[in-house]
């Protein structure tokens, strides 16, 4: 028989039976439609399918799905709230810190990550919080800039 | 083999437009005032078949609101918001009313495709001149319905006042109303100047921004239809593999599996990707691959051998009068490798079947390129094809080339279902276009007293843009040996095609390397030696502005040094300056700083047009350091970027842009120029750095070992 794997989904409990072992970025896309977790390289390699577990940015194509059990996982998707961009999300627009935007959802999700374990992070922190995440179109100054401004945001009182 | 006659396709194949009809191309749009106009531009009319048709058209929708229908598409260079801003601006309206409707093959007109940095350059002029029509058009109503003299009246973010009396006044939605007007631009009416224009040159940000931070966007693999299977190929190991036996009994008992085998394509397919990536796998295939001695290594005495015969594209004056006016000669030969275009989006494509339509997303830069390829392999009609609109994930030149849209599409009607095609990222990094590898032979002289004298170039299997040098030589010669990038691929072991300003990378790399040897035997600083070299009084102006702003040059830190290149690609010229560190240990070079001065034409969108400049130079670093194809014959051992090495980014420099002021001249590209000059600016810092010359690219830690080794 099927297990039925509990988890939470972008802040609302969530269901999938599980009559195999499966990818979570595969189950994320193809089962629950959140496509903004993207495919880029499927090694882990790219930070393209980034999501957060439990406020952790993880490679999703590399984690089994069997993984998530009771964790919580927070998806592109599930980052505004009612519409209103994140602060990170802002501070991409504001920035222009993106190009195809193919990248851009794991882009943010690895910044949440670097700002909630460092809300105050120098330049060289944010290159190497960010080094992972890989861009072709060559957006990084500016992802570097709307970092920098999603920090002092924090600074100023914000929350993540 | 019917699939391998796609393959083959090249831009001359485009079939012409034809199915919109001239004059009643409103009924497919519904009711509101629209103006329809024809892209020309000389270089797009020499070089390609030209549209006989208009290819765009705008609409003032009953609402107000303003949509323009273009076969180009947005892939990152940011025309989804230039173009709405150069129409918005002739219209006066504002930005948010005007929604673009991109590449979607039903409700656009025919297109060649987003490449070349085109879009702006020769689909602008005339949208805006469409805009200023439709503006007339809605004034001229306006003067009956207001009952004043058309002089009298002017318009304000979509209303249109009586200049005597303000309270006057009618919008544009009003006049829209009930209206069915249909105009075939005619270019009588004349576009705002430069000064009036209030939206563009001002700094806009991206009208796509919210929806790619929030996950929205919707690329090709983004469409989740019903019912819809995963597709995986089998995928020969070599590109000159021969299929010699397969055994498709393992995947037979997959619950839910659907197997497909016609002609050349097998493939399995699942609702699930895990699965049908599982599948795949357990394939039993037997290939039979030649052994080929060409790897990238050999591959440059392997071009040379097979090169055609030269094409003379430039030249002047007598060589052996060259040469003996030269007291200098130096001859060099210059070696570029294979590179990917790796788009972070490996090429994906989503079709299905209704009623004898396919319906086709794809990641392509020509939409109407893949509606044809459709309807040839599905043997349709071509109305019967429907390419729709997605965001693309990067393009570069690589997804001009659309053979997924095609298997997804064979696999839809093999099937019966809504079918995914999503290329791997080692199938993206063995079915790409490379950008080509080729060598480039210049033998070159001057006096002592650093006067250019002789020019005699010859660049093999690369192709021609950017081959033709700009400076003040009595006598040279430039020959071009073979389309490179743009023709059949018969010198390269596999496909090739246009990489971000295609064949200028190689050119430029040869070129400023070369000058810049010149400038040091001459013993004359690189921006003092090309400025007594140039007659050309706008890539002086570039010159001389790039020395202003890179300022002191002269105190650097040990093992640092600085370079200067320039260049010119789609109209635009280019000079970049580069401040490099060079780890004489370990032979790693650190990109500090680069400058970048562009005199691009009017600048539609600056923060759009810096942004492409900082992608220029960050992702020119990577065929500059770092990215080469390694391989061995048809077989590509880079397969994924755990070997093939992005920019990453511990590599960024300080990225500084420059505009010449040109808001009277028209706009030239911008995707592409600064990129041509990256690996020239970088290997001639090395050598002020560190005295080594390095004429091979990408400049690896071993080559930059090397190239120091051969100094002492």
């Amino acid at each position: 028989m099927d297990t039925i794997l509990q988890f939470e989904l972008n802040g609302k409990p969530a269901e999938f039976s599980l009559d195999r072992e499966y990818t979570l970025l595969w189950v994320l896309r193809s089962h629950f439609g959140l496509t903004g977790t993207k495919y880029g390289c499927g090694i882990g390699y790219c930070g393209s399918c980034t999501v957060l577990i439990d406020k952790v940015p993880v490679r999703s194509c590399m984690v089994p799905v069997s993984d998530i059990e009771g964790k919580q996982v927070l998806t592109i998707e599930g980052l505004a709230a009612n519409g209103k961009p994140h602060l990170i999300q802002e501070a991409f627009i504001k920035h222009d810190a993106l190009q195809c935007g193919y990248c851009t959802p794991g882009m943010i999700l690895t910044a949440y990550g670097l700002l909630d374990k460092n809300p105050e992070p120098s330049y060289d922190e944010i290159i190497e919080g960010m080094e992972d995440n890989l861009c072709r179109c060559g957006s990084h100054l500016r992802v570097v800039m709307a970092i920098q401004t999603a920090a002092e945001e924090l600074k100023g009182g914000k929350k993540l | 083999m019917k699939h391998n006659r796609y393959l083959k396709k090249d831009f001359k194949d485009i079939k012409s437009p034809g199915d919109h009809d001239r004059r009643d191309f409103l009924k497919y749009l519904g009711g509101g005032i629209a103006v329809a106009f024809t892209v020309g531009g000389p270089e797009l009319l020499a070089q390609r078949r030209a549209p006989s048709d208009f290819n765009g058209y705008l609409l003032i929708e009953e609402t107000g609101n303003v949509k323009c229908f273009t076969g180009k598409i947005e892939m990152g260079q940011g025309v989804i918001t230039s173009l709405a801003q150069m129409l918005a601006d002739e219209l006066d309206v504002s930005l948010d009313t005007v929604e673009m409707i991109m590449g979607d093959t039903d409700l656009c007109p025919w297109d060649m495709g987003t490449f070349g940095s085109m879009s702006t350059r020769f689909f602008g002029p005339p949208l805006r001149a469409a805009g200023a029509e439709a503006r007339a058009t809605l004034i001229e109503l306006a003067s009956k319905e207001l009952q004043v003299p058309k002089a009298q009246l002017t318009t304000r973010n979509g209303v249109i006042y009586d200049t005597n009396n303000e309270n006057n006044s009618i919008s544009y939605a009003e006049i829209a109303k009930g209206k069915k007007i249909a105009k075939i631009f005619d270019e009588k009416v004349p576009v705002k100047s430069p000064r009036e224009l209030t939206i563009s040159g001002s700094e806009i940000l991206r009208t796509d921004a919210y929806d790619k931070v929030t996950g929205l966007a919707k690329y090709a693999g983004d469409i989740q239809l019903p019912g819809m299977l995963h597709a995986r190929i089998l995928r020969p190991p070599s590109h000159d593999s021969k299929l010699i036996d397969v055994d498709l009994s393992p995947v037979k008992d997959i619950v839910g599996i659907e197997i497909v085998e016609e002609d050349d394509l097998i493939a399995v397919l699942h609702e699930s990707p895990d699965v049908a990536a599982e599948a795949v796998d357990m394939i039993k295939a037997d290939y039979e691959t030649p052994e080929s001695p060409v790897n990238e290594k050999t591959i440059f005495e392997h071009l040379l051998k097979v090169a055609p015969e030269g094409e003379t594209v430039a030249s002047d004056g007598n060589l052996e009068t060259g040469i003996k006016e030269s007291n200098i000669i130096i001859e060099k030969e210059y070696l570029d490798g294979y590179v990917a275009h790796a788009p972070m989006e490996p090429h994906t494509a989503t079709a299905t079947i209704e009623n004898n339509k396919a319906i086709v997303w794809a990641s392509t830069q020509t939409p109407f390129r893949v509606k044809d390829e459709v309807a040839d392999a599905l043997d349709f009609p071509s109305e019967n094809v429907r390419v729709k609109p997605a965001f693309v994930g990067g393009g570069f030149g690589g997804k001009s080339v659309n053979h997924q849209a095609v298997e997804a599409a064979r696999l839809a009607k093999l099937t019966g279902k809504p079918v995914q095609v999503a290329w791997t990222r080692e199938e993206e990094f063995f079915y790409d276009s490379y950008r080509p590898a080729g060598v480039v032979k210049i033998k070159s002289g001057l006096t002592k007293s650093g006067k250019l004298k002789l020019w005699d170039y010859g660049v093999f299997c690369v192709g021609a843009r950017g081959s033709q040098q700009f400076y003040d030589f009595p006598h040279h010669v430039t020959r071009v040996h073979g389309p490179g990038w743009s023709g059949s691929s018969s010198s390269h072991p596999f496909a090739v095609g246009a990489w971000r300003a295609p064949a200028n990378n190689t050119n430029s790399f040869a070129r400023e390397s070369q000058i810049d040897i010149m400038a040091h035997e001459a013993g004359i600083g690189p921006l003092e030696f090309r400025l007594m070299n140039l007659k050309d009084k706008k890539m002086i102006k570039v010159l001389e502005t790039i020395g202003e702003k890179f300022g002191q040059t002269d105190k650097l830190p040990e093992d640092h040094g600085f370079g200067l290149a320039c260049g010119i690609d789609a109209g635009t010229y280019v000079a970049l300056m580069a401040e490099v560190r060079v780890n004489k240990g370990t032979g790693e070079v650190e990109v500090k700083k680069v400058v970048c001065v562009q005199d691009m034409g009017h600048v539609v969108n600056p923060e759009g047009a810096k942004l492409q400049i900082e992608g220029c130079i960050t992702m020119g670093l990577g065929y500059t350091l770092s990215e080469d194809i390694q391989f061995e014959g048809g077989k590509i051992y880079t397969s994924n970027f755990d070997t093939y090495e992005l920019p990453k980014f511990s590599w960024l420099p300080k990225i500084e842009s420059v505009f010449i002021e040109a808001k009277n001249d028209p706009p030239q590209g911008g995707g592409e120029p600064a990129i041509i000059c990256m690996g020239a600016v970088v290997a001639n810092a090395i050598f002020n750095a560190s005295g080594a010359r390095l004429l091979q690219l990408p400049m690896t830690p071993e080559r930059v070992i090397e190239a120091l080794e051969l100094l002492s």
